[in-house]
């Protein structure tokens, strides 16, 4: 996975990329864990399908899948890719 | 690869005796080449478990004698996602509900590139998808310059899914070249309205008929796992069956979250065999493709599984909004399981 970040920096990721929830709260799935750990839900949804929401600001991004690769792009943060 | 169990090894390997129906598929659709009826579908739908392999075994044959051993091999790509004014329950890329996937059309040069990459696989399907009730003038347009310039660069089929189309709309993508045309029924009329409210079954009907009678191939596929009863499956079958298309994609859902089916259970692998199985039997001559949601259902061993009963073709790479299987992991399966990748054939 590569990103093209316009800011330049790495930055810890703050939300989920497949439920937007922030990263280390317990996730919309019913777990009582913290959300990015081995709870087998968005962790596991996240090797079957690109992520949905920007891990910096949550922000929706546009997607495009090809079949043999995605791309995943937030406005503010920039592009990742697959 | 071939492999044959008689009833007679069958009831001694599962010691509950053969079910009748095996046996009435077996005359029927074997050797008399004829698909199962509707209310025969059923009884496959419901074999119990011991018999699931005994149904697989014969529904391979039926594959291999009516198909051969080449496996058809497509990829599929999505030229504009999301943002569809329909509520298809069970679809992400509806604008009607809180889902995640936002509005996304790809260019040109991408959809080369992507035709580029899966020819290199071997496939010989390329297929075009728009999230839209049916093409306006300006997916039109770009359909047709993306045709001009794929078969510029690439020997690969071309299909198309661009929703409900218009007599003009079918007329013209026959004379683009477009090979095959998907358009899905999804599920059986009695189940369509609980799913679908937009648009109703006999507005499908009307587009997979235009087609076929435009002279290019139909391909209607099903979604199962939707709530629907074993009953309503048949249904589906018999219904796919009457309608005689070229290409059935069988898929399995995979609840999206924000869409009305995101509790949906994600069906057991055993009944998705029996799904397939089932098919295969309604529809002896169809090519039957593994089409979205198997790797949540069946995984590595289901996919297998379904090869060696029923299945002749399948989806390679990722599909329209969620990843598949690394295409390698399929294409090394088929050169393990002895079953060539169907070459390239231009009927149009």
């Amino acid at each position: 996975m590569s990103t093209d970040d316009e800011s330049g920096t790495t930055e810890i990721p703050s939300y989920c990329g497949h439920c937007g929830l922030p990263a280390h709260t317990p996730d919309a799935h019913g777990v009582d864990s913290d959300h990015d750990d081995s709870n087998g839900g968005c962790s596991t949804r996240l090797a079957m399908e690109p992520p949905r929401y920007c891990s910096q600001c949550r922000r929706r991004m546009k997607v495009q899948v090809d079949p043999f690769g995605w791309s995943a792009a937030c406005s503010r943060h920039g592009t990742v890719t697959q | 690869m071939t492999r044959t169990v008689s009833t007679d090894q069958t009831t001694a390997l599962t010691g509950i005796g053969a079910a009748p129906i095996l046996d009435q598929a077996r005359d029927r659709v074997l050797h008399r080449g004829l698909g199962l009826t509707q209310e025969q579908i059923l009884q496959i739908l419901e074999l119990p478990d011991a018999l699931l392999p005994a149904a697989l075994e014969l529904a391979h044959d039926v594959r291999l004698k009516y198909c051969g051993e080449s496996v058809e091999v497509e990829g599929i790509i999505s030229v504009k996602t999301g943002g569809c004014p329909e509520d298809c329950h069970f679809c992400s890329q509806s604008g009607l509900f809180e889902s995640p996937v936002r509005a996304v059309w790809l260019d040109i040069p991408g959809l080369v590139q992507a035709a580029q990459e899966t020819a290199a696989t071997g496939a010989t399907e390329f297929c075009i998808v728009a999230a839209v009730r049916g093409p306006d003038l300006k997916l039109m347009n770009q359909i047709k310059f993306a045709i001009e310039r794929i078969n510029r660069v690439v020997e690969i089929n071309i299909a198309c899914s661009l929703g409900m189309l218009t007599q003009r709309q079918v007329d013209q993508l026959a004379e683009w070249g477009v090979h095959r045309y998907n358009h899905n029924l999804e599920t059986a009329r009695s189940f369509f309205p609980e799913v679908v409210t937009t648009h109703d079954y006999d507005e499908r009907l009307d587009t997979c008929r235009m087609v076929k009678d435009a002279g290019m191939e139909l391909c209607c596929g099903a979604l199962i796992g939707m709530g629907e009863s074993n009953a309503q499956r048949a249904e589906l079958a018999a219904q796919l069956a009457a309608l005689d298309p070229h290409e059935v994609p069988l898929n399995f859902l995979n609840p999206r979250p924000g869409t009305p089916l995101a509790g949906q259970s994600i069906m057991s692998g055993r009944d998705a065999l029996r799904a397939i199985a089932a098919f295969r039997l309604a529809m002896p001559r169809t090519v039957l493709r593994f089409g979205g949601g198997r790797e949540l259902t069946l995984g590595d061993l289901g996919t297998r599984e379904g090869l060696l009963g029923g299945i002749n073709a399948v989806i390679v790479g990722n599909y329209l909004t969620t990843l598949g299987r690394p295409a390698t992991a399929d294409l090394d399966l088929l050169v393990e399981l002895n079953m060539p990748i169907r070459e390239l054939q231009k009927s149009l």
